[in-house]
Order: C-alpha cells, then sequence, then structure tokens
C-alpha cells in the first residue's frame, strides 16, 4: 500500500452515507437491461459491482448516481432520490467516469477548481490549496496546467479521481477505474481507491470487471450477470459460491477446443 | 407521427432549457468571464464575414434597385430602398443566417462532443446545471451582440450601396444624395424594428444550438447530425420567424 496522506479537508460533518436499491428496473424501450435488483451498500464500505461486459454495471452505477431514472423501483441515498438536485445539495456525490470526462477546454487545475469555484466552498486561495493537495495525493501535481488532451490514460484516471478528491464526497462512483490500463496502473488505482476509503470514511461503489481489483479492495462484491443479480457476498464467500456462472467468471479456464466459442456460435445460428 | 413528436419533444426542451437558463439568471455575475468569452466569440469572430456579406447586399440592392428604379425615374430613392431594406429586413435576417452557420454549428457541435463524452453528466453530478455554466453564458452574449453586429451590418450595407451608385455610371447617383435619401425616410423606429428582429432571431438561433448540442445521443456521429439539425431549424426558425414578427411590427 501506498504511504498514507492525511486528507486534511475531510469534514467531519460529512459521515458516508447509505445506498438503498429496491425492485430497481431499467428499460431502454422493450430491452430490459437491469431486471428486479435489490440490493444496501452499507456506510463506508467499498462495494464492487463486478459482471460481464453488457451486463448492465454501469446503466446500475448511472442509476445510483441520478443520472438516469429507473423504469421501476427505487434507487434511494440515505433515504432521498438521487436524481433531484436537491439531494446533491445534500450530499456531495463523485462519479469517476470510465473516460474521465473531463473538461477538454479546460488545464488540469481549472477541471479540479471548477466543483469548488462553482459552489463557492472557499476562498480562491484555499481552493488553490485544496486543488493542489489533490493532485500531490495522485503524483500528478506537474500536469496542473496540462490540457487533458495532453494527459496519456492513466493520467486522465487520476485526474478524474482527483476531481472527485477535491468534491469532500461522502459517496465515490468509480466506473471501470482500471480499464485500459496496465496491470502496474491498475494496482496503483486500486491502492488509491482502498487508501481514500481507509482514510477518507467514504462510501465507494466500483463497477468492474478487473477480477483482481474486485476481490483484493472490496469489502462486498456483487455479481451481475445479463441485468440480473446472482449473488452479493465479501470475496473470501465469493470465491467458495458454488454458481457455475460465477464460478466462471471468477475463474475462467481458457480450454483450446473452444467450447465458449462454439456455444456462441451456437447462439448465433 | 414519430417525426411530430420529436419535433415537439425538441421544441419543448428547448422551452424548459430556456427556462431553466434563466432561472439561474440571479447567477449571472458569476458568469461574466464566460459570457465576456462567449460575446467575443460570437461577436468578434463574425465580425469580419458579416461585414463583407452585408457590403455586397448592400451594393446588389443598389445595383438592383437602381436599374429599375432609373427606367421609373425614381433613382433619387436607392437610398430609402436600400437603406429600408437592410435596416427591417435583410440586415437581421443575413446577421441571424450568418449566426446559426458560424457560432451555431460550433456551439451544438462543442456541446455535443460534451454530451457524448460524458463532460456534461460529470457537470451534473456535481450538481453544477449545465443550463448555467453551459447555456446561460451563450444566451446573455448573444443578446448583447446581436444589435451591434447587426447596426455594423446595416452601416456597412448602406454604404456599399452608396459605393454602387457612385460607381456604376448607368445608375450615376453620387452618394451626398443617396445618404440624403436614407435619411430623409429611414427613422429611428424603422431600425429599432429591425433591433427587435435581430435580438430575437440571435436568441432563438442560440437556443436552437444548445438544445440540439445537449440532446446528442450516442457517438461521433451523431455529432455531425445534431450540427446539420441544428443549422437547419435555425435557417427555418428565422425566416418563419421573420414572417410572423414583421406582421406584429407593420
Amino acid at each position: 500500500m501506498p504511504k498514507k496522506t492525511n486528507l486534511w479537508f475531510a469534514r467531519d460533518d460529512r459521515s458516508p452515507v447509505k445506498v438503498e436499491i429496491a425492485g430497481l428496473n431499467k428499460n431502454y424501450g422493450s430491452q430490459a437491461v437491469l431486471h428486479d435488483i435489490s440490493l444496501e451498500i452499507k456506510p463506508g464500505e467499498i462495494f464492487v459491482i463486478m459482471g460481464p461486459s453488457g451486463s448492465g454495471k454501469s446503466v446500475l452505477l448511472r442509476q445510483i448516481a441520478g443520472l438516469e431514472i429507473p423504469s421501476s423501483g427505487t434507487v434511494t441515498i440515505n433515504g432521498l432520490d438521487p436524481s433531484l438536485p436537491d439531494t446533491r445539495d445534500r450530499f456531495a456525490l463523485a462519479l469517476v467516469f470510465q473516460s474521465g470526462a473531463l473538461f477538454n477546454s479546460l488545464s488540469v487545475y481549472d477541471n479540479l477548481a471548477l466543483y469548488p469555484l462553482e459552489h463557492r466552498i472557499c476562498p480562491k486561495n484555499e481552493i488553490k490549496e485544496r486543488v493542489m493537495h489533490a493532485l500531490r495525493i495522485l503524483s500528478i501535481e506537474n500536469a496542473a496546467q496540462k490540457l487533458p488532451s495532453e494527459l496519456s490514460g492513466g493520467m486522465k484516471k487520476r485526474v478524474a479521481i482527483a476531481r472527485a478528491l477535491v468534491m469532500e464526497p461522502q459517496l465515490i462512483l468509480y466506473d471501470e477505474p482500471t480499464s485500459e490500463l496496465d496491470p502496474v496502473m491498475s494496482a496503483t488505482i486500486a491502492e488509491i481507491i482502498a487508501t481514500l476509503k481507509e482514510q477518507f470514511t467514504v462510501t465507494t461503489v466500483v463497477v468492474s470487471h478487473d477480477r483482481d481489483l474486485a476481490l483484493t479492495i472490496a469489502d462486498r462484491v456483487a455479481v451481475l450477470h445479463q441485468g440480473k443479480l446472482l449473488a452479493v457476498q465479501p470475496p473470501a464467500d465469493l470465491r467458495k459460491n458454488p454458481d457455475p456462472i460465477v464460478n466462471d467468471f471468477l475463474n475462467p479456464q481458457i480450454d483450446v477446443r473452444n467450447p465458449r466459442f462454439k456455444q456462441l456460435e451456437a447462439n448465433h445460428e | 407521427m414519430t417525426r411530430i413528436n420529436e419535433l415537439l419533444e425538441a421544441f419543448g426542451s428547448a422551452i424548459v432549457l430556456a427556462y431553466r437558463a434563466f432561472l439561474s439568471l440571479p447567477s449571472a455575475p458569476r458568469i461574466l468571464k464566460r459570457t465576456s468569452e462567449q460575446g467575443y466569440l460570437a461577436g468578434y469572430t463574425t465580425l469580419p464575414i458579416v461585414t463583407i456579406l452585408c457590403f455586397f447586399i448592400g451594393a446588389v440592392l443598389a445595383l438592383q434597385a437602381g436599374i429599375t428604379l432609373r427606367d421609373f425615374g425614381a433613382k433619387q430613392l436607392i437610398g430609402t430602398l436600400v437603406g429600408e431594406s437592410l435596416a427591417r429586413e435583410l440586415g437581421p435576417v443575413m446577421v441571424a443566417i450568418l449566426l446559426a452557420g458560424r457560432v451555431g454549428s460550433a456551439v451544438t457541435a462543442e456541446l455535443a462532443s460534451m454530451k457524448v463524452s460524458g463532460e456534461v453528466d460529470a457537470l451534473v453530478t456535481m450538481n453544477i446545471p449545465p443550463e448555467r455554466l453551459l447555456v446561460l453564458p451563450r444566451l446573455l452574449a448573444v443578446i448583447l451582440v446581436m444589435p451591434v453586429l447587426t447596426i455594423i451590418g446595416n452601416i456597412i450595407g448602406w454604404f456599399g450601396g452608396a459605393v454602387v451608385c457612385a460607381g456604376v455610371s448607368t445608375i450615376g447617383v453620387d452618394s451626398a444624395m443617396y445618404f440624403q435619401s436614407l435619411k430623409q425616410y429611414l427613422s429611428i423606429g424603422d431600425v429599432m424594428d429591425g433591433l427587435i428582429k435581430a435580438e430575437i432571431f440571435g436568441f432563438v438561433v442560440m437556443l436552437i444550438a444548445c438544445s440540439t448540442g445537449l440532446r446528442t445521443r450516442g457517438g461521433p456521429r451523431e455529432i455531425g447530425f445534431a450540427v446539420t439539425k441544428s443549422v437547419v431549424f435555425s435557417l427555418i426558425a428565422i425566416l418563419t420567424l421573420d414572417y410572423f414578427i414583421t406582421k406584429a411590427l407593420a
């Protein structure tokens, strides 16, 4: 684990939040993406949502972030609807997008300073201190004046995490934080997520299909398959889960006789 | 039926967008810098093309009117015709069309790209209303810039007419007579009517550009579609509104 960093700006009065999802369904037209999802994410835990590509993980994350409205069922943060601006006024919620979603016309510094400036959280000199501190935590202080287009994929991810940190969030949502990264950078990002949770006492939801990340940092892991929740368990219990789909996802065996490929072909025909 | 529904939905969401943007009006002092940046983009960068276009519109008007009026022995009225046409009609319409092509398309492309890449969603999760940060500065900028562009366009167009009148021997109206005729019949009311049109056109063009950009879904291909849609809707809106505003002001 990296050296512990004192996040001096973490507010004592901002306790981590609880996320509750009950009977959630999401359809796009006639296509059902999420089926009857019910789960509870406890305050301060790292909750990882795993599943193969197209299983509905990112859609579920967008529901938690309040960016999409459920077709039926409810998503609440401390009992409030996350899609309402009033809820976002009460709880600081940060979403680290898969692509970073940095504002391309702004420098890295301005990307980080946007939230405190817009919400007038503190004076400008304090904002500068806060931004530089977040950049230092992620070892990217030299990139402060660069534009997002000048950064590598890993740097963009770190800037996106730094931008989330400046918000002093009570809930951080990560969408595929290690996708498109090399194994070393993936490990670094995993360490950063774990460290921030430990020191920031923030509720953390990570969407990923990175098995190593999930089983290493998670307090609990949910496995989604074709929009359905197959399991919600701590990593140690999940390893013993008898469900063949869960087992196959966690321990995929490459068989040169191509049973999976043949199955795909059969389905296609 | 689907097309009509889409059109009504686009119209409704543009109205809602304008409403939400103006709800953020109390925070206007905080977006002064962004408003001035957008004013620079909408005004300063459009100015060269406005001057060139309006000069030649004035020149063509004078040429066409000059030949016809000469046959009726009324060439002393060329100044009035060019002045009135530009101030009441062609000035605001041409500036609005240029705004749609030059600025509206760029705004739609920028906002559509922000929407597709998740930047707009990032603003929403940060509880920063995109209407306040992205839409209001552009609407305010265009409201400030349109009258200035239109007045400059009118003046340049009037001079274009004067150059043709003096320079084309078959017309043979000197500048003094041209401007005398222009001043005699052109009232402040005519110019003000043109400015009212320009304000409405500018506002509508920018609203369509922002609304179309922020409604974009999908990938890079949809950004191109959004730009085309924005420019086409803007042109239709300008010419349709022009009729109704002219009727209302008549």
